[in-house]
């Protein structure tokens, strides 16, 4: 797969996500990781967490960057590195024009990404939808309640481990 | 009476004509009163349930509750394989399952790096810009009903009978199509397809601007609809509004066009915003107004495919589609312009599965109901169902 993409020269898309991860990497240095480079969705992940408010609103409001729209934000399980997870489609609406995904991990454990709800208010329903269904916390968001589930169902349904639980209000859950 | 500006509600609407709706008498103390709209009330489309706390008329706030239709479309993706998750894609957002199954296909596609024969793509375009007709047309007609006009909706539902009729014919189903395949379509258009399909594009032109007519110039749709559930540019990106309801907004964002996939580059057409003449740009008859312009810019593409589509003798578009769809490892995020906005799928393939690791279906209706908090602030009770009506939401695809 690496030779088919090395061969391949890079697209303008992914030639805009490396010039705006450098102004981002310039800021923040090592608390985002390398850009992969990969021509599908190019993605940096923000490696200490507890930063990942501030280098959001950094990405909205410079100048440079303005990715002003979150196009998608999704959790995601990654089970071998016992880890949660969010990867945020970002783009640059009518302004840049370029688009950068970024992922940020915590523990799966009992584990908190700060939130940015107050960034970008798309993220409002997507983190609540992300904690329903993964069970990561949302730290600094004003209402995290399960949003598609029942409030009282049990665990999260999208993690790898998930065990269905027997019964609801006394009816059998189906298989 | 006291003046609005130091009532007892900062978010008490004044009109831009500066004509204040609601007035406030100061001595009246009021309580707060909590009233449930839906999950069975047939102004929310399905079932949506708007708890709103409410001081007389005026709605103070209306806190949207979802899930009632949630059937774990994320949690099935990742049990069956790539094609099986089609038929899943197309119980989405049920009013226009072809622009759902282009989506989704455009983003497994782009995972396997595969091209794709032109006819299909023809194919594909024609049959989402039918589809994407026949859902303006229920958003629209809905809509007149929502405000109590009865007539748009048989209007509508009328010709939209004709498009389904039309694609039945190409796929078999009437609204449950699984037509497009990841690498191509199902079936070719059938013998005499094309000469159908122009004839209801000539058949159609006059039908909309009667509708045009009928609803939107009337006098007391556009009272209902002028000025209700207004949202600026700016922060209707920050809701990550798209489709209808960011043009509605007027921001010229068009994924067709500027994020362009398939043949859309190669076509004529215009993005449809609001030139602020007709009505207030961003309040519920912009979003009105810019899906009655999209379907004279769908029959536009329409008519330019039939004349562009390369015909092939014994063409078989099941050509392109792979024996065995495993897309190597990575990570995609696939997106289309579906009639109610930006439709996007965020897939994860470990590379020696030939199941998803993680689908996530970014719906376009789930991030426009969203707003609905902002939007319903300080509206009366009527004015909520019109600002509910021209979300256009399908709680299949809210829920998933």
């Amino acid at each position: 797969m690496e030779d088919t993409q090395e061969n391949k020269p890079q697209s303008a898309e992914v030639i805009a996500a490396k010039a705006a991860w450098q102004i981002i990497r310039e800021k923040f240095g090592d608390a985002v990781s390398e850009l992969d480079e990969n021509a599908f969705m190019p993605f940096f992940e923000v490696l200490k967490t507890e930063r990942w408010r501030e280098i959001a609103l950094f990405m909205r409001d410079d100048a440079r960057l303005r990715f002003n729209y979150m196009a998608c934000l999704s959790g995601v399980d990654y089970p071998e590195e016992e880890k949660l997870g969010i990867v945020c489609n970002l783009e640059s609406l009518g302004e840049h024009g370029h688009k950068i995904a970024v992922k940020v991990k915590c523990y799966r454990d009992k584990g908190i990404i700060p939130s940015v709800m107050k960034v970008w208010k798309t993220a409002d329903w997507h983190e609540r939808e992300a904690f329903d269904m993964y069970g990561m916390r949302f730290g600094g968001h004003d209402d995290l309640r399960r949003i598609l589930c029942p409030e009282d169902w049990e665990g999260y349904p999208l993690r790898k481990d998930y065990q269905v639980q027997e019964t609801y209000h006394g009816i059998k859950v189906p298989d | 009476m006291q003046e609005l500006g130091k009532a007892e509600y900062s978010s008490v609407r004044v009109t831009p004509q500066g004509e204040n709706r609601v007035i406030i008498e100061k001595d009246i103390s009021s309580e707060e009163m909590i009233l449930n709209m839906g999950p069975q009330h047939p102004s929310t489309h399905g079932v949506l349930r708007l708890e709103c706390k409410t001081d007389g008329e005026v709605v103070i706030e209306a806190e949207p509750y979802l899930g009632y239709l949630h059937r774990c479309f994320e949690k099935h993706a990742e049990m069956v394989d790539y094609p099986g998750i089609v038929p899943f894609v197309d119980r989405m957002d049920y009013l226009a399952s072809m622009n759902n199954d282009f989506a989704f296909c455009i983003a497994v596609e782009k995972l396997l790096d595969i091209e794709i024969p032109r006819r299909v793509e023809f194919i594909r375009v024609i049959v989402s810009e039918f589809n994407r007709i026949a859902s303006h047309l229920v958003a629209i007609g809905t809509y007149a009903i929502d405000l109590g006009a009865f007539t748009p909706f048989l209007f509508c539902f009328r010709d939209r009978e004709h498009i389904l009729n039309l694609l039945e014919w190409a796929s078999g189903a009437r609204m449950l199509y699984n037509y497009i395949l990841i690498g191509g379509v199902a079936h070719d258009f059938p013998q005499g397809f094309k000469q159908r399909a122009s004839e209801f594009v000539k058949y159609f032109r006059p039908k909309a601007v009667e509708l045009q007519r009928l609803l939107t110039e009337n006098e007391i749709f556009v009272k209902r609809t002028k000025g209700v559930g207004m949202m600026p540019a700016d922060v209707a990106v920050n809701y990550g509004w798209s489709g209808p309801m960011l043009r509605g907004s007027g921001v010229e964002w068009d994924l067709r066009r500027d994020d362009p996939y398939s043949i859309y580059p190669e076509l004529d057409f215009k993005v449809c915003v609001p030139d602020g003449k007709f009505s207030d740009i961003g309040d519920s008859l912009s979003r009105h107004v810019v899906r009655a312009l999209e379907m004279e810019e769908s029959l536009k593409i329409i008519e330019q495919c039939l004349e562009m589509m390369p015909e092939e003798e014994g063409f078989d578009p099941r050509a392109a589609i792979p024996k065995r769809i495993r897309p190597k490892a990575g990570e995609v995020y696939g997106r289309a312009e579906n009639p109610r906005g930006e439709l996007g799928f965020y897939i994860q393939s470990d590379g020696k599965s030939t199941k998803p690791l993680r689908c996530k279906a970014r719906s376009s209706c789930f991030v426009n109901l969203s707003a609905m908090k902002e939007l319903s602030r300080g509206q009366l009770i009527p004015d909520l169902v019109a600002i509910i009506g021209s979300i256009d939401i399908v709680l299949g695809e809210v829920d998933r």
